[in-house]
């Protein structure tokens, strides 16, 4: 089976309060950016074997939502990208 | 006697000051259960104690979430069996779906060691038998203790009778002042619908004795020797 690296991205609701975002937001304006808003998240990458990328999409998504990301506070997406490894070349 | 597990994870670290602070409750006996052999039949009540399960990694709580031991609790909290969470045994319990709501940072982004007031919203829990309306001084320790819901959540906690803790000032006022991480409508623990799972993120371990500083804490813990007894455990006795 191919080798696929799934990207997922995860990010605050809009209505929860990003802190961290807050104070990237007032350290970006002490240096003199004219920005408007700042919002944190994470990027978690996850290697695995799947079928074909719709397998890989949909394995990646339980993963999201069974452990990944929280949905009381957070929302992911996930990108998914077939590798090249010598052991697949 | 009340008989009560005292769960530990990988990364648990308030597991003996809440065994020695229930030694101090005359009719509890307690045993520490580590997670991955945790068979909670014949017990009347379960701790989740605080501390940083897994590292933290992940979100707080997230990964114990998975563990055997977390099965064995929403097994024993479905028959009726008393648990409360404290602290990051709070996290645990709303990542587990136990509790409602999820505990984000705190709003300052600063790490908060401090006594703080609360005050019992309500007695409908097997910890605060006989204490609505009274306000507890108790200390908090934690980075990650903001509790947050969606609006619909919020309001049927609300409704519920859900709020357990609310943090307030000494005289009972919930004040933006008296919130130390800034949680949603200054809520420092809530219960679960039936009442019989109950998290907060004070310590009521730490408090337990004059010679911790305070000890409103084994007002919480005390109510367990009045617990009723057999809920979860009849079932196997």
């Amino acid at each position: 089976m191919p080798r696929f690296v799934a990207r997922v991205l995860i990010r605050p609701k809009a209505e929860i309060r990003d802190p961290q975002g807050e104070a990237i937001s007032g350290a970006l304006r002490s240096l003199g950016h004219e920005i408007a808003d700042v919002r944190t998240g994470k990027e978690i990458l996850v290697s695995f074997d799947a079928a074909d990328e719709r397998a890989a999409r949909d394995e990646a998504a339980r993963m999201g939502d069974e452990l990944l990301a929280n949905p009381v506070i957070e929302s992911y997406a996930v990108e998914v990208e077939a590798v090249r490894t010598e052991a697949h070349a | 006697m009340t008989r009560v597990a005292i769960l530990r994870y990988p990364g648990t670290w308030s597991e003996r000051d809440f065994q020695h602070a229930l030694s101090l409750v005359e009719g509890i006996a307690t045993e520490i259960v580590w997670h991955a052999e945790c068979d909670l039949r014949g017990f009347d009540a379960a701790i989740v104690p605080g501390g940083f399960s897994y590292g933290d990694y992940l979100r707080a709580g997230a990964i114990a979430k998975l563990s055997p031991g977390t099965k064995e609790l929403r097994r024993f909290a479905d028959e009726g069996g008393a648990v409360l969470g404290s602290c990051n045994g709070f996290q645990i319990l709303c990542e587990a779906g136990l509790l409602p709501g999820a505990l984000v940072r705190n709003a300052s982004l600063e790490y908060r060691c401090d006594w703080i007031h609360v005050r019992i919203e309500s007695d409908r829990t097997p910890f605060t038998t006989g204490l609505r309306r009274q306000v507890l001084r108790m200390p908090i320790g934690h980075g990650e203790g903001r509790w947050v819901a969606d609006p619909d959540t919020l309001a049927a906690v609300e409704a519920a009778g859900q709020v357990v803790f609310r943090y307030t000032d000494a005289a009972g006022a919930a004040t933006a002042d008296a919130n130390p991480n800034g949680a949603l409508a200054n809520i420092a623990g809530v219960s679960n619908r039936a009442g019989n799972v109950v998290g907060l993120m004070p310590h009521p371990e730490r408090c337990a004795e004059a010679l911790l500083g305070g000890t409103d804490g084994y007002r919480i813990i005390a109510n367990l020797a009045k617990a009723p007894h057999g809920t979860a455990a009849a079932v196997y006795r």
